[in-house]
């Protein structure tokens, strides 16, 4: 508690601080990392928590994008429509989806939800009016009002800020609650759960529907952020990208959402754009191959460190 | 619309279709048999196209790189297998989800340093004229060598799994593994070499469709979406059934993408019809899919009895 | 205890920002962005290296300043040349940015740089959209608009009396400008209107339609890996012998002649330069890259190297003053430097007015196959959306 009470004060100071010290760059940039830490705190909740292996999430999290986008783009500014909006249209994807795929189970249900994140991804490909491949590209950022202008970067990321740490909250209510209990118990042992007369169904597909609305309101932020949206946000490379973020930083782990897409984003950032000039003596262009490092760290928590470094961070606390 | 114009159109998809096939087979094996989610398969094939390449450039000849191609990959595939991915035999899905997905960064990657993020495989040139199967129908003769080695390679492997030893202990690794085992198959070696075929398979396909298409980081992450669900379809573990989902997903692919943006042009402008036609043929696809997961999970020529 | 762990942190930041470099107002920092891999990286690859080319040629300077080129790889991306554009305009602060081959990643990627007033000068795509209403005074276009070259293929195909032409280009915008500039000045019946997928490697659907339609010629707007493929398949449909191939500029340069060899030979197309072209300025340019690069150039390293060439003239005319984006707009507006093309000059859209020639596929006195003038087909050309741009 005193860790997170910590950390938030943290997050509080840095803006001020990289605004003070001229670098409004990086304050963007940590918005868009907290962003990805929403997107990837809703696929925990299905994934960590509900067991469910959605290899679809980025339709979500793109479903959401694209319908704040498509509204600025027509001229509905205010993000009291927008952003609602777009977790309405997130949640209903999700009921859709959600309510066929969670008849199938093992493969079949990743193949599924993979199968229709590919299918919205086609659909908005092939959506010419609305920039297709190229992506639609927004005027502004949408409108807060309440004197508020998230143009300004340090007032966006206050608003991420805010929405992150709602939604961390929201996760550890349920998942303290009566509900997150029957969930956790269905992901340890289905049957047996099913056998006391529980209606799985209805909580796995409730637990889907909120992940994905959550994830839709991930997709608006982004949006927002850069102004920009492509049908790449809907790409399945893209939900797997968000199901590393989950890994790394600890599946099932309230902070691993946040940590992963911290570690990933960072890293990435770091490797890409300031070169270490003894590293690059000894493996020159090694910055193009940051992939290749990102793929040896999963690849290592995977077999070795399954709980990311959240679990390795509680294991520590407990030895 | 002329007869010849559906002939091309289906020769087209044919020739889509048996490539499919040929990750497909490989996949539904090591998914039947192994019961794992190995997302890296695409990688094989992507390895496949990138070994032919020097191969082909190292021999002079097409057909020496291609052949040396082939148990190169099927190599590589047995080592990966040795490994990594058997550890990943025992754990759950998501665990062997994730750590293939590992794979194809470090293997897309990997292929980058060696070889940079594309290679050139050109297409043999004795190849590259047409033939002309009717009057009015000249046909590429490069397509119709792959037609003809798609189904050889069918057949061989319905001869090998249908009438060896070694492809009784494959089907009945499929059917029932545990009994199987139970019965004192080898079950590592067995798996290996299954691996290795799977991957020999992918190198086919890769050698083969390069000239086609190009040789490129990456290129395995498109197909092998297709590829799962055609395995779906086919019911995991068939060989059968890979050959008819992968024929069935190539040709209403290449008929959707073919003749929807015409059927569409009568409504919409080029533009849209030429965009939402791909689009509606490749969400025909998911929705096959999508309806043999809801009537009949198993597939159409389920493997497990 | 927190103190001490929050005043680490406050170092460690203020020594991360220390490394990074000074504003140098005593250097050009020029972004470059471009599709470095895949199946058409040739086209960004021989844009930086004429580019390149330019600014060694001046040792290493631009408009008389030391110069820093920094080269990023937008993989085809347009997510991927946007967050590009982003770090280069935010964190890297450069004066110009440069670089992009395709329409698409243009789209995504220069709003970046006009909403922080810096200067996009295009080496190569130049959508309809930037040429009428949304033309931007942050944009410079070095190549020609996106339209020209099919207009001037177009009014090819009407001179050679073509009555039934089949069209083919991809679907993204300069896919839309290139038919739409094909048939302003095409003046027979277009037996088809087809797009295909931007990156779409395998044609034998849309090539058996081309068979059975049975035009008497067939328009291709195919750039790069798209037109390697297309053509080989083309060739190998048998279809080269039945139907005449019309192809813009970029559909039979070097990038593609390379890969497809022989069969290119004979075929007609259209463009704003050619490396036969007789001034002192490109008699320079050929023979330095030929000798640099021991390639011929094609028309995207003669555009790379006249964009450095375009950014070097108007910082040299500001005398290195770069902070004024006013006058260094107003100095690149009066273009005053040698074009590779001969006359250059801008209008009102900053988009280029020039000639505009026919060329054919044919051997060089040593052999090897070059695209060489055989005819002018427009002369003093604009393009058709100046009178919705409302700059002056």
């Amino acid at each position: 508690m005193r860790k997170a009470l910590f950390t938030t004060l943290l997050l509080i100071a840095f803006p001020l601080a990289m605004q003070w010290l001229g670098y409004l760059f990086y304050v963007s940039f940590a918005s868009r990392v907290m962003i990805y830490a929403i997107a990837a705190t809703s696929l925990n909740l299905v994934l960590g928590y509900g067991g469910m292996l959605s290899f679809g999430h980025a339709a979500f999290v793109g479903a959401g994008a694209y319908v704040a986008s498509i509204l600025v783009a027509e001229g509905v500014a205010s993000a009291w429509i927008g952003w609602p909006a777009a977790v309405a249209a997130s949640a209903a994807l999700a009921w859709i989806i959600g309510a066929i795929s969670l008849r199938t189970r093992g493969v079949y249900f990743i193949m599924i939800t993979l199968a229709f994140a590919q299918m919205m991804f086609y659909l908005v490909n092939s959506m010419k009016a609305y920039g297709g491949d190229e992506g639609l590209t927004l005027p502004r950022r949408a409108e807060l009002g309440l004197g508020l202008d998230l143009g300004n970067e340090v007032v966006f990321y206050y608003v991420v800020l805010l929405v992150l740490l709602a939604a961390l909250y929201a996760l550890h209510r349920v998942v303290h609650s009566r509900f997150g209990r029957v969930l956790i118990a269905i992901r340890e042992n289905e049957a047996r759960v099913e056998a006391l007369g529980v209606p799985v169904y209805r909580y796995q597909l409730l637990c889907f529907v909120i992940a994905g609305a959550a994830g839709g309101l991930a997709g608006a932020l982004l949006a927002s952020h850069g102004k920009y949206v492509n049908p790449n946000v809907l790409h399945w490379l893209q939900s797997g990208t968000l199901m590393i973020m989950v890994i790394l930083g600890g599946v099932g782990h309230l902070w691993g959402g946040v940590i992963g897409a911290a570690v990933l984003l960072g890293l990435e950032h770091v490797i890409a754009d300031y070169p270490l000039p003894w590293l690059a003596q000894v493996a020159p262009n090694y910055q193009q191959h940051a992939s290749l490092g990102v793929g040896i760290v999963l690849l290592v928590i995977v077999l070795f460190a399954p709980q990311g470094i959240a679990g390795l961070i509680s294991r520590k606390r407990h030895a | 619309m002329s007869w010849i114009l559906i002939l091309e159109q289906s020769l087209n998809g044919l020739q889509f279709g048996l490539m499919l096939f040929l990750l497909a087979a490989g996949l539904t094996l090591v998914f039947g048999i192994m019961d794992m989610i190995n997302l890296a398969h695409g990688s094989l094939y992507m390895l496949g196209a990138f070994l032919a390449s020097t191969f082909v450039q190292l021999t002079g000849s097409f057909l020496a790189g291609v052949l040396l191609a082939i148990p190169a990959t099927a190599v590589l595939g047995m080592l990966l297998e040795v490994s990594i991915l058997r550890t990943l035999y025992t754990r759950d899905h998501l665990s062997q989800v994730l750590a293939t997905f590992a794979l194809i960064l470090i293997i897309n990657e990997l292929v980058r340093l060696v070889w940079g993020s594309d290679a050139a495989l050109p297409m043999p040139a004795a190849l590259s004229g047409p033939v002309e199967l009717l009057p009015g129908l000249r046909y590429p003769a490069y397509r119709l060598v792959i037609i003809g080695v798609g189904l050889a390679v069918a057949l061989v492997l319905y001869l090998l799994v249908a009438k060896t030893r070694v492809g009784m202990l494959v089907r009945a690794g499929a059917s029932n593994r545990e009994m199987a085992l139970a019965m004192g198959v080898d079950i590592k070696l067995l798996f290996t070499l299954v691996f290795g075929a799977g991957a020999a398979l992918c190198a086919v396909a890769g050698s083969m469709l390069a000239p086609l298409l190009a040789v490129q980081v990456g290129m395995g992450e498109n197909i092998l979406i297709l590829a799962f669900v055609v395995i779906v379809i086919g019911g995991i573990g068939s060989i059968r059934g890979a050959l008819v989902g992968a024929v069935l997903v190539g040709v209403v692919d290449t008929i959707g993408r073919a003749f929807l943006p015409i059927l569409l042009g009568a409504f919409f402008q080029p533009r849209v019809a030429s965009a939402a036609g791909p689009a509606l043929a490749s969400v025909m696809i998911y929705l096959i899919m999508a309806v043999v997961l809801y009537f009949r999970p198993q597939g159409l020529f389920p493997a497990r009895g | 205890m927190r103190s001490k762990v929050l005043g680490t942190l406050v170092a460690a930041a203020l020594a991360a920002v220390s490394t990074l470099s000074a504003e140098a107002a005593d250097r050009i920092k020029i972004g470059f962005i471009s599709t470095l891999s895949g199946p058409s990286a040739a086209l960004g690859v021989d844009i930086r290296d004429g580019f390149q080319l330019a600014v060694k040629m001046a040792g290493g300077k631009v408009g008389g300043l030391p110069a820093e080129v920094l080269v990023g790889d937008d993989q085809f991306k347009p997510e991927v040349g946007r967050q590009l554009a982003e770090k280069n305009v935010r964190l890297d602060k450069v004066n110009f940015l440069t670089g992009m081959v395709f329409s698409n990643i243009m789209l995504a990627s220069v709003p970046v740089a006009f909403e922080s007033k810096v200067i996009y000068v295009s080496p190569n795509a130049a959508p309809s959209p930037f040429a009428g209403k949304q033309c931007n005074p942050y944009l410079f276009v070095a190549s020609w608009p996106n339209d020209a070259y099919h207009e001037a293929a177009g009014q090819h195909a009407t001179n050679r009396g073509y009555k039934n032409a089949y069209l083919i280009a991809p679907n993204y915008q300069a896919g839309k400008d290139s038919l739409t500039g094909f048939k302003r000045f095409y003046k027979g019946n277009v037996a088809a209107e087809v797009y295909t997928q931007l990156g779409q490697l395998d044609y034998s659907a849309e090539l058996a339609q081309v068979r059975a339609a049975k035009p008497d010629a067939l328009y291709i707007f195919l750039p790069g890996g798209m037109g390697i493929n297309f053509i080989k398949q083309f060739v190998a449909a048998g279809l080269s012998k039945d139907v005449p191939l019309i192809v813009p500029g970029f559909g039979s340069d070097q990038d593609i002649i390379r890969p497809v060899g022989d069969a290119m030979l004979g075929l007609f197309d259209t463009a704003h330069w050619a490396p036969d072209f007789d001034n002192a300025a490109n008699r320079k340019f050929v023979a330095a890259f030929e000798k640099e690069y021991k390639r011929i150039p094609s028309v995207f390293a003669a555009q790379g190297y006249d964009a450095a060439l375009l950014i070097d003239a108007a910082v040299r005319d500001v005398k290195g003053k770069v902070e004024d984006v006013e006058a260094v707009r107003k100095a690149m507006k009066a273009a005053r430097f040698e074009s590779v093309r001969g006359a250059f000059k801008f209008n009102r859209n900053q988009m280029p007015i020039q000639n505009y020639y026919l060329r054919v596929v044919a051997r060089d006195n040593q052999g090897r196959l070059v695209n060489k003038t055989i005819g002018t087909i427009f002369k003093d050309h604009g393009d058709a959306y100046v009178q919705e741009c409302e700059m002056k």
